[in-house]
């Protein structure tokens, strides 16, 4: 306040320059700090264009890209792709059919208990997925559920499943009770109220939630890796981990699978920023 | 909505004062309170096979002898805590440990010092900051097990491009991935790289919160860059900081997907961890029973820092 007084338009503008200089020089550091953190992601684009299969001829640019990764990348693992991403769409489907109607329950029932199962569900996402791939193994084994897509799908939806029950949560906190009373009090069932009331208004966390199963669904290996024992269904993290066994030697087209597999997280990054903006920060606090 | 979650007890009791004409409308909260259960069954029911069970199912195996052959025979006999015994007296239990301790302790300090870097940068908010800051998040949102292919080619001892890269300052090419001495550094930097995106976004949330006009109060008495951040940032942004470093412990420690991917464990069991020998034991030598008692070592851990967590994330909730 003092300062405006003193010297009102000179101050100002001096003061406005400087920081646009600042402010400039900031997104030319955002920049290279991006380019250094993302650098890893331009070297598996690059090295999955390369012509020979060794990246020790790699150059920094693909100047005469070649398409032959690819080729043996689809041929070999196209079905992989293909299962990856039933699963993954499975998953989705499971989780938000599961999550979603208790995510509404613990917002907007007066449960006594809700306190407890908020503490289940924070614990349960830090249980190891290693415990319980160690005992899905055994009761799969039994139940006929190894080397089968619906197993995979029950056991990636423990992914998300925790996290989209939170995430949604949060957000069917904030619908009022009024509401949905007076859609009870036009003879809107409790089934009725949830579909046409709370889902509408919850629609971003829902899709949130929908994302971030597809992700977590499609990045599995762990799963993978452990519910299955044959070549049949064989998403395509577990063909990544089987090429870098085998193919080591052939690594345009081990990077171009690898780019294959990113593509729904770029895709969705650069389509869907905003929900998985809100998915990043909402998950993992509350 | 109170009238709605009346409890079933008053109902009764309001039952019994004129019991003809409230007939239906019992009824009615009965149904209510069944529709209401029925929300949550499906969730509470996933939850009790999907984790309930696994962390039952784990004890239990780990006091048994439970081999492949328990999958044909069905037999799986009571062993007591030997199991417990082979895990303790293995010699790559205590080399597992330490590696855990180191792998999780190290990758949580680079993280979290990266991370809480690029968090204060980004929070001047700068032109395309927001941009920029989303982009960050694409190492954190790729399959880990594609971060380790990717991380594979560039460590390549002859051939990657990081050796290449040291070797223009006249370096010698380091073995990264096949000696012994440096494969855990290397596996750690990589879950570093993977780790940093989540910690700034966790941070960048917390450095939003602190009130602008605290920094103009500091600046008046002379706070600005470092002081400012002792004085102001620092005390207000702990409560998330201890989120953070705490849910980071709970991750790191059961990461598996890198390790398989850059290392399998190797070279000479210079990467095992409790998660791998957890994994190993199970699904390598099928001992079922040893992988168990394993990953209840990892449980036990995790519960350590879970309970960690909740005091502290209710702390930074109550503030």
């Amino acid at each position: 306040m003092t300062t405006a007084q003193l010297n009102p338009s000179d101050m100002r503008q001096g003061a406005i320059r400087r920081r646009a200089f600042k402010t400039r020089g900031s997104t030319v550091l955002g920049f290279i700090f991006l380019a250094i953190m993302l650098f890893p992601i331009y070297w598996m684009v690059n090295a999955s264009l390369q012509p020979s299969g060794n990246t020790l001829s790699a150059d920094f640019f693909p100047w005469n890209p070649s398409f032959a990764g690819y080729e043996k990348a689809i041929a070999d693992q196209g079905k992989n792709l293909l299962t990856s991403l039933i699963i993954a769409m499975g998953t989705v489907v499971v989780t938000l059919l599961i999550a979603a109607p208790a995510a509404y329950a613990l917002a907007q029932f007066k449960f006594r208990w809700i306190s407890w199962a908020l503490l289940a569900i924070l614990i349960a996402q830090m249980i190891p997925g290693v415990v319980i791939a160690n005992a899905l193994y055994a009761a799969y084994n039994n139940l006929g559920l190894l080397n089968s897509i619906p197993g995979l799908i029950l056991a990636d939806a423990s992914h998300a499943i925790p996290f989209a029950i939170l995430i949604m949560r949060a957000s069917m906190m904030s619908i009022p009770a009024s509401i949905i009373e007076a859609a009870r009090v036009d003879g809107a069932g409790q089934l009725r109220a949830f579909i046409s009331i709370a889902l509408p208004i919850a629609k971003n966390a829902l899709i949130t939630a929908g994302l971030f199963a597809f992700l977590f669904a499609w990045s599995d290996f762990l799963f993978a890796l452990t519910l299955t024992t044959t070549d049949e269904i064989r998403p395509v993290t577990l063909g990544i981990y089987q090429y870098l066994g085998t193919q080591v030697s052939n690594w345009s087209a081990v990077m171009a699978t690898a780019v294959l597999s990113s593509l729904p997280a770029i895709v969705l990054l650069v389509v869907a920023q905003k929900y998985i903006a809100a998915g990043a920060t909402g998950g993992a606090v509350k | 909505m109170t009238s709605l979650s009346t409890d079933a007890p008053v109902t009764r009791a309001s039952k019994k004062i004129d019991t003809p004409t409230l007939r239906p409308r019992q009824s009615f909260w009965a149904r209510e309170n069944i529709a209401k259960i029925m929300f949550v069954v499906p969730a509470g029911l996933y939850m009790a096979l999907f984790f309930g069970y696994p962390v039952i199912k784990n004890l239990v195996m780990s006091l048994q002898d439970y081999t492949t052959k328990t999958f044909f025979t069905g037999e799986a006999p009571w062993v007591g805590l030997q199991n417990y015994a082979t895990v303790i007296s293995s010699n790559l239990f205590a080399p597992a440990l330490l590696n855990t301790a180191l792998f999780t302790i190290i990758s949580i300090v680079g993280q979290f010092a990266i991370g809480l870097a690029l968090a204060c940068f980004f929070n001047r908010n700068f032109p395309l900051s927001r941009f920029l800051r989303a982009m960050l998040l694409l190492p954190w949102l790729l399959p880990l097990i594609v971060a380790s292919a990717t991380w594979r080619s560039i460590l390549d001892q002859d051939s990657g491009i990081l050796n290449q890269f040291l070797g223009t300052f006249g370096i010698p090419a380091i073995p990264w991935l096949t000696s012994p001495d440096v494969a855990l550094i290397a596996v750690i930097l990589v879950n570093i790289w993977v780790g940093i995106p989540f910690n700034v976004t966790l941070l960048y949330g917390g450095l939003q919160d602190i009130p602008s006009e605290l920094y103009e109060a500091g600046q008046l008495d002379g706070a600005t860059g470092w002081k400012a951040f002792r004085h102001i940032t620092w005390p207000n942004l702990r409560p998330v900081v201890s989120v953070v470093l705490i849910l980071g412990v709970v991750y790191t420690i059961k990461v598996l997907d890198i390790i398989l991917g850059l290392t399998n464990g190797g070279p000479a069991n210079a990467t095992q961890t409790i998660a791998v020998r957890s994994y190993q034991e199970s699904f390598v030598n099928f001992e079922f029973g040893v992988g168990a008692a394993f990953s209840n070592i990892l449980i036990v851990i995790s519960l350590v820092f879970a309970v960690i967590y909740l005091r502290a994330n209710r702390r930074a909730v109550d503030e």
